[in-house]
């Protein structure tokens, strides 16, 4: 299907073989990669519905060696896409016919633990588990954990400001950040933070988390570490509705109680899940909520009776306290092989990634059984249900004619649904080129022009990432312009003193 | 009194923007001018009163946020909350009265223009990491959002960061989303005492990585803790936890046990506490009114050693930490050049440091914000004049220049 994406520059084609020979000059041969079938490894990330292999792909191993090959695709208009591993669900790292693609995985070292300052400094190219991994040994653990932990990057993790089924109590990644050191398309390498808590002048970390590698190349990390939780216990609950289940976790937070995780599954998901991992999930329930309660004992003891209890009220029809940490980790395996599971059921699917307040969760649930309905596609949900993150995932069949499509159009129906409700179009997996033309549904022209002028102030040529986020592209110089209406006050009643 | 223009709504904001930036007219932006010392001293003849975008304009309890105008008492928003049980869980200090304006009168625009937060920072983040979005004008006069409702989203880029602490230099605030959460059901407090800062810092460390949830971390030395209302005739390092009763009850317990081991310690019950840990936040009464102030932020294991090095190189030194060493307020005898050389030289790589409190001359001659290597101090600036190419906004209340 047809997706618009910036129109390849002859003048980078052109440039090849300048650019693999120049590269080659400071760099290892392995790094430089140019034959066609290796470069067919790169040409999508996890977001399959489209592929495009890249110009080049390009492993670097140092800061020095970045900046060289940003400095010198700049000088020979060539774009460049950054990686880590892959695991992107919107296509951001999607390459394009005139970039190359640059490589973040060989920068895979944990650099430093520093225990007195609670905070680890990694490269980006070290997965989200390893940093846990790394200090598990002093009871230690980096909070924010994306079900696909044992392989994406930290790089990855920051570009898409990643979350996980934690972050409800801990935080998504900017909530876990101390310091970022990050290379910016002219070459010039800025440190931002540190292993102190608040940044000095504007907060460039925080917005260069989540910018879907449009900003800076990132190449080193400094992370918060925090004491892992000193006991955990889930409940796992059955409703007959999705009322009710939108009712009890209402009722949860409205209690003052903010579990460790809060998560939420329907009807097919449950099956799904259950026929792939026998979890123990009820199946006569239209939904189930797993509720993760951490602290010391005492605590986790006394809050599991209050949900309960509040459970009951919202008429769950089934409830389990995990009384082992086997048992908890069983009621956590369903939900960790969603997809997966769903993988079983349906040859292809595509994972959707709205938010919407918690409270329109029924109506949004009604709604979307209709979108099914219409589109002609099974939808099953895994839901973020503490924090309002849907993960729609939609089933359809790619060697059916058409399916893709209706796929797709079924994606966007339901997240305009989520922005039409007061909610947002991605809460986790990010923009990308999959939902980089609704924008538009959230936000006017003066807001987008607002963040392309912010992406002109890191990369004035538009050289890094484009084609993603943005679903129109301008020119720097033509965002820049200032519009200018006469000196005259055009309320003569705005109040002055 | 400087002349100025009071918008009541987006519309009028937008309009007394569109005209200042026709008549290339510098604004200096304000809400109850509780923070008029803090930063550099803005150099604009007009003055642009954001006290009248007041209001809360949606709370929703259930759904943990709420939506207010930037002029809106924070008194006000946190009134409504605790009448929930709720709070804004960065626990926003009020600088009022160390920043030479009244105490108790700042605006919500104010706190998230100076990103301000307080001891419980260290568990639960700062004003930055609580605003999910909001509305502006920037200096172009354009209206613009971003951000949204909903806690989790990575729609777009998150201006909302860039927002917080930006001391009114990109845009004016007109309408702001928080999250908020619950306040806690109980809280104590675990005073260990007579530490000198070394044994201190590592006292609050073990705290910090024990897996009590502290939310709060101070040292306050000898001086300083001779002025708190908690006072115990020396040195008080505290740790605060909170939560519900039980859970409160049962961590005290052991952290007692595991700082008993280096001193004597002490517990202060709710009440007491919280009296301690406003005192820790809004730093006036703790240290002494006719001293220059500055506010460091750094690794925290580094606090003793710089405060050391300062000791050896500055007279008159009084001080204390928070946020477990990573925040050290330093008062110091009044100067023409407020001992900044050695400040930051003591700082170095360990963190930054903030002028806080100084006469307006000396704020205007000294680098009140740290000074940032070349590459990042030119990457700033085309941020900030990508929102305000003409330097309307705030001029000079970060860097001297538009
Ligand atoms: C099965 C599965 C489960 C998932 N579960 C979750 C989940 O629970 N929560 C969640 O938030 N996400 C989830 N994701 C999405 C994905 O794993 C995250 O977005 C992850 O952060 C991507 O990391 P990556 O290393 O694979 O990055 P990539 O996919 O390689 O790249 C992602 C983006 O980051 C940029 N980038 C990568 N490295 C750098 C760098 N060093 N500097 C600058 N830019 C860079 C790329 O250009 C691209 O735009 C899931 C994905 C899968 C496949």
């Amino acid at each position: 299907m047809p997706l618009a994406m910036p129109e390849p520059e002859s003048r980078a084609l052109v440039n090849r073989g300048a650019l693999a020979d120049a590269l080659r000059r400071f760099l290892p041969a392995a790094a430089v990669i140019d034959d066609a079938p290796s470069l067919r490894a790169y040409e999508s990330d996890a977001f399959t519905l489209y592929r495009q292999p890249p110009m080049l792909a390009v492993l670097p191993q140092t800061t020095a060696q970045v900046a060289r090959i940003l400095r010198l695709c700049g000088e020979l208009g060539v774009k460049v896409v950054p990686r880590g591993a892959g695991t992107s669900l919107s296509g951001g790292a999607l390459p394009l016919a005139d970039g190359i693609i640059l490589g973040m995985a060989r920068f895979n070292r944990v650099l430093e633990v520093d225990y007195a300052n609670r905070c680890a400094v990694v490269q980006p190219g070290v997965t989200n588990l390893a940093i846990s991994q790394a200090v598990a040994a002093a009871g230690f653990h980096y909070a924010p954990d994306p079900s696909s932990q044992i392989a994406c990057t930290i790089g990855g993790n920051v570009a898409e400001n990643s979350g996980g089924v934690h972050c409800l109590k801990y935080g998504l990644t900017t909530n876990n950040l101390l310091g970022l050191e990050v290379v910016l398309m002219s070459g010039d390498v800025v440190r931002l933070g540190g292993k102190h808590l608040d940044p000095e002048g504007y907060d460039l970390m925080g917005v260069l988390t989540g910018s879907e590698g449009l900003l800076g190349v990132v190449t080193e990390v400094t992370v918060r570490i925090l004491p892992r939780p000193a006991s955990a216990r889930a409940l796992l609950i059955g409703f007959a509705g999705n009322e009710a289940a939108g009712d009890c976790v209402a009722r949860i937070i409205a209690a003052g109680i903010v579990p460790g995780g809060l998560e939420m599954m329907d009807r097919p998901a449950i099956h799904a899940a259950e026929a792939f991992c026998q979890a123990g999930y009820p199946l006569d329930a239209e939904a189930i909520l797993i509720c993760e309660l951490d602290g010391p004992p005492v605590e986790v003891d006394d809050l599991v009776v209050r949900v309960e209890a509040i459970a009951r009220a919202a008429g769950a029809v089934s409830l389990k306290a995990s009384a082992s940490e086997e048992e908890r980790l069983r009621f956590w395996a369903g939900r960790k092989a969603a997809f997966p599971a769903v993988g079983r059921i349906s040859p292809d699917y595509i994972c959707m990634d709205g938010t919407i307040p918690r409270k329109a969760l029924p109506q949004v649930l009604a709604r979307m059984a209709e979108l099914s309905a219409k589109h002609g596609l099974r939808v099953a949900n895994v839901f973020h249900a503490g924090d309002g993150n849907l993960h729609p995932l939609i089933l359809f069949d790619a060697n059916e004619p058409g399916e893709a499509e209706r796929a797709e159009a079924l994606g966007a129906d339901i997240l305009r649904l989520c922005v039409e409700v007061g909610g947002v179009l991605t809460g986790e997996h990010g923009v990308g080129v999959e939902k980089r033309d609704l924008m538009g549904t959230m936000f006017n022209e003066h807001d987008l022009d607002q963040q392309m002028r912010v992406k002109c102030a890191f990369d004035p040529d538009g050289r890094l990432n484009p084609g993603k986020v943005f679903p129109q592209l301008r020119r720097c110089a033509e965002l820049g312009r200032l519009h200018v209406s006469g000196g005259r006050l055009p309320f003569p009643d705005l109040p002055r003193f | 009194m400087a002349q100025g223009l009071r918008p009541r709504d987006e519309g009028e904001l937008q309009a007394a923007l569109a005209w200042a930036l026709a008549e290339g007219q510098p604004l200096a932006l304000r809400g109850q001018g509780s923070k008029l010392g803090f930063g550099r001293p803005v150099a604009a003849g007009q003055v642009l009163d954001l006290s009248g975008l007041a209001g809360i304009v949606v709370y929703e309890p259930e759904e943990l946020v709420l939506t207010a105008g930037p002029g809106t008492p924070l008194s006000e928003i946190e009134g409504l909350l605790s009448q929930h049980r709720q709070q804004l869980a960065f626990e926003p200090a009020d600088y009022g009265a160390i920043s030479g304006g009244p105490a108790g009168r700042q605006t919500l625009g104010g706190v998230i223009a100076c990103n301000i937060s307080g001891p419980r920072r260290v568990k639960a983040g700062a004003a930055r990491d609580h605003l999910l979005g909001f509305k502006a004008v920037s200096g172009r006069a354009e209206a613009f959002k971003s951000g949204g409702r909903v806690v989790k989203n990575v729609t777009g880029y998150d201006l909302s960061k860039l927002m917080a602490g930006s001391h009114g230099t990109l845009a004016a605030l007109s309408e702001v989303t928080l999250k908020v959460l619950p306040a806690p059901e109980a809280t104590a407090t675990v005073l260990l005492l007579g530490q000198d800062d070394r044994a201190a810092i590592a006292a609050l460390a073990q705290a910090a990585g024990s897996p009590h949830e502290v939310s709060g971390l101070a040292h306050l030395p000898a001086a300083a803790a001779a002025r708190s209302q908690a006072a115990q005739g020396r040195a008080m390092t505290a740790v605060r936890l909170e939560g519900p009763t039980p859970s409160v009850r049962h961590r005290a317990d052991e952290l007692v046990k595991l700082l008993a081991r280096q001193g004597a310690t002490l517990l202060l019950d709710a009440q007491a506490s919280f009296g301690f840990w406003q005192e820790v936040r809004d730093v006036q009464s703790l240290l002494p009114a006719d001293r220059q102030l500055w506010r460091l932020s750094l690794a925290p294991g580094a606090g003793p050693a710089v405060v050391a090095e300062l000791a050896r190189r500055l007279p008159a030194l009084d001080y204390y930490y928070d946020w477990a060493g990573g925040l050290v307020w330093l008062a110091l005898p009044p100067t023409e050049d407020a001992w900044h050389p050695a400040v930051r030289g003591a700082v170095a790589s360990a963190g930054h440091a903030t002028l806080l409190r100084a006469e307006a001359g000396v704020r205007a001659a000294v680098p009140v914000f740290q000074p940032q290597p070349p590459a990042l101090a030119a990457l700033s600036q085309r941020v900030k004049a990508s929102f305000d190419p003409k330097g309307l906004l705030n001029p000079g209340r970060m860097h001297p220049g538009p």
